[in-house]
């Protein structure tokens, strides 16, 4: 049977081990130059085996190959538009990885001597101090490795500030539009999650709050703008009930890229937030990432940052780690560096007046896309729009799987969960008229398609190597392990 | 097509009461709205249950609800065939995809719940 019908960057791909063949080896040792050792006497024979079942044996090039071809099976940033709403998929400038592999970064080493990292140090302080600015906030720190960790972290926070003034408290206040990461925080910092309906405006019901919050509540934990891309128009008033009975007001900071340069949410009565340095300043995400999601306090919060903290003297910078108060670590070294030194390159590109560029174009580009889209979309909430628009369609599944045979990643599905076939679309400052406008015609098409022929929505995508995946079956009864 | 002998909540769950016993499930309204089930995180035998409370979830497609339950008590039986099949969920939320039974230590409870007319009134308020 021929297998090799089409070219290589559509040929579909075998699993590794089902290519190999037995023998192959895909490594050359150089000759030991040290006396061999049984491995069985120095280890103990039974951490020792003969073989590992079903490796696979492929050479080198098989596997350069394997996961090149692979590589093109995928959407990126740098191919076109990647709208998926929340997530800020904005392209990620070169001059930030250009930054990153200066040699003296690229090779450094977190047990390096602090006299040889001064610069790092540098590094680090400075973008703590410019985050503080961009936020409002007093203190930052770096550590967190991800936005999730970064709320975690923040909680923590909370708690460690009010169990020092002698009463952690019950419960913290959860909007219903919230990222589903937000409650899950919250668990694990030991509090009980209570949930605050939305109105009708898509904002926060400060009535149904007031009534709320007692001394038994902790914080509230609000994302503003909203995941609706609705500004909080009442966050003042939040932050004064939550104040007014001695709890506090937690900032996701996902929709940050809304209000750079801006307002600040320290203006406003945020007393910490995080920030998701893979959204709002352009480092890269998920598997391309890591992601870092420095947290930013008021003075009252800073006593209890996670260790260590930089200091400076005299001597010049180094680590701080008698801090009492601290709720310790959250993680090993000093936060994922590399990360960090690009969100910085990206905020000394822009400067402060480009960040509020870079702002704006995105608010921009979300009502642009909102008022052309609104004929054929039916728009969740008529409050305005920051930088991402949510719609509501009952085939919202089938509309985004049918956008990838018009050639863009789809838009978030079903999120936020308050509504009801909600399509969340967030273009970014990086997209040009030109893409948005490609955009709009494919969605316009695909709602004249779901009228004249659904057929052909329901069954996509048509232009992709494997058709329509069955989600519920892996969902169900996923295969984990690869078996001959 | 919701029963009547049963007692419902506005969290969408049900109650069946046959003597000291309450069977408790997800109603046809809550498996549409939710999609596709792919996994259910239920309590184990001999748990307290508080009315109203938490006491496991499930998991759709497209999102993870908390599941409340409509009476207090203790935990007595499980269906243990949810782990299997969580799609009996969907396709029989009043019969075969019930959740658990459970010991009422408040019998007065579930009268206090919506009856099915009640329940079908609060649907349709709240999808219009």
């Amino acid at each position: 049977m021929i297998t090799k019908v089409r070219q290589h960057p559509t040929q579909n791909e075998s699993l590794l081990f089902e290519t190999s063949s037995p023998g192959k080896i895909g490594y050359q040792l150089p000759a030991l130059d040290v006396p061999p050792v049984d491995p069985s006497e120095v280890l103990g024979a039974e951490y020792v085996r003969e073989e590992i079942p079903d490796f696979p044996e492929v050479s080198e090039v098989d596997v350069i190959r394997h996961f090149t071809r692979l590589s093109t099976w995928n959407y990126a940033i740098d191919l076109g538009l990647y709208p998926l709403g929340s997530c800020t998929m904005k392209y990620n400038p070169r001059v930030n990885e250009a930054v990153a592999r200066t040699e003296g970064l690229m090779w450094i080493h977190p047990y390096q001597p602090d006299a040889l990292s001064q610069g790092a140090f540098a590094i680090l302080a400075e973008l703590e101090r410019v985050l503080a600015e961009i936020t409002g906030m007093d203190a930052v720190t770096l550590q967190p490795a991800a936005g999730a960790h970064g709320e975690l972290t923040g909680i923590l926070l909370v708690r460690a500030l009010l169990e020092a003034q002698g009463n952690p408290r019950k419960r913290v206040i959860v909007p219903d539009s919230a990222h589903g990461t937000n409650p899950a925080s919250v668990r694990m910092a030991g509090y009980e999650v209570v949930n605050v309906a939305s109105n009708d405006r898509g904002m926060l019901d400060t009535e149904a709050l007031a009534r709320m919050v007692d001394d038994d509540v902790a914080a509230i934990m609000i994302t503003n703008p909203n995941t609706l891309g609705v500004f909080e128009e009442h966050i003042i008033e939040v932050a004064r009930i939550l104040h007014s009975k001695g709890a506090l007001v937690y900032m996701d900071g996902a929709n940050l890229n809304a209000l750079a340069g801006i307002s600040r949410p320290g203006d406003y009565g945020v007393d910490l937030m995080h920030l998701n340095l893979h959204k709002t300043f352009s480092t890269p995400h998920g598997g391309g990432g890591p992601g870092s999601g420095p947290v930013a306090v008021k003075k009252p919060l800073e006593p209890f940052l996670p260790l260590p903290r930089l200091q400076h003297a005299s001597s010049g910078w180094s680590w701080n780690y008698d801090r009492p108060h601290s709720i310790g670590r959250v993680r090993a070294f000093y936060g994922n560096f590399g990360v960090l030194v690009r969100a910085l390159a990206y905020i000394m590109a822009h400067g402060g007046n480009g960040l509020r560029r870079a702002t704006l174009d995105a608010l921009l580009n979300a009502n642009y896309l909102r008022k052309l889209l609104e004929t054929d979309y039916e728009i969740a909430y008529s409050a305005p729009s920051m930088h991402e628009c949510v719609f509501r369609h009952a085939a919202t599944g089938a509309i985004a799987k049918r956008l990838i045979d018009y050639g863009f990643h789809p838009y978030t599905v079903s999120f936020p969960l308050i509504v009801h076939g909600a399509m969340m679309i967030e273009p970014t400052e990086t997209e040009s008229k030109q893409e948005l406008d490609l955009f709009v015609d494919a969605l316009i098409s695909i709602a004249q398609e779901v009228k004249e022929s659904p057929e052909l929505v329901q069954t996509a995508p048509h232009s992709t190597r494997t058709n329509k995946v069955d989600e519920v079956a892996a969902a169900r009864k996923p295969i984990l392990k690869w078996t001959r | 097509m919701d029963p009547e002998d049963l007692r419902y909540t506005k969290e969408h769950e049900w109650v069946r009461v046959e003597g000291d016993t309450g069977t408790i499930g997800i109603t046809f309204h809550a498996q549409k709205e939710l999609g596709d089930i792919v996994y259910v995180d239920l309590p184990k035998p001999g748990t307290l249950l508080q009315q109203h409370k938490t006491i496991g979830s499930v998991e759709s497609v497209k999102a993870v609800s908390d599941i409340y339950t409509p009476v207090s008590g203790e935990v007595v039986e499980v269906n243990g065939s949810l782990a299997e099949s969580p799609e009996i969920l969907n396709t029989d939320p009043y019969g075969s995809g019930w959740l658990v039974k459970i010991r009422l230590s408040e019998p007065g409870e579930a009268g206090k719940l919506l009856t099915a007319a009640e329940y079908h009134a609060f649907v349709g308020t709240e999808s219009s």
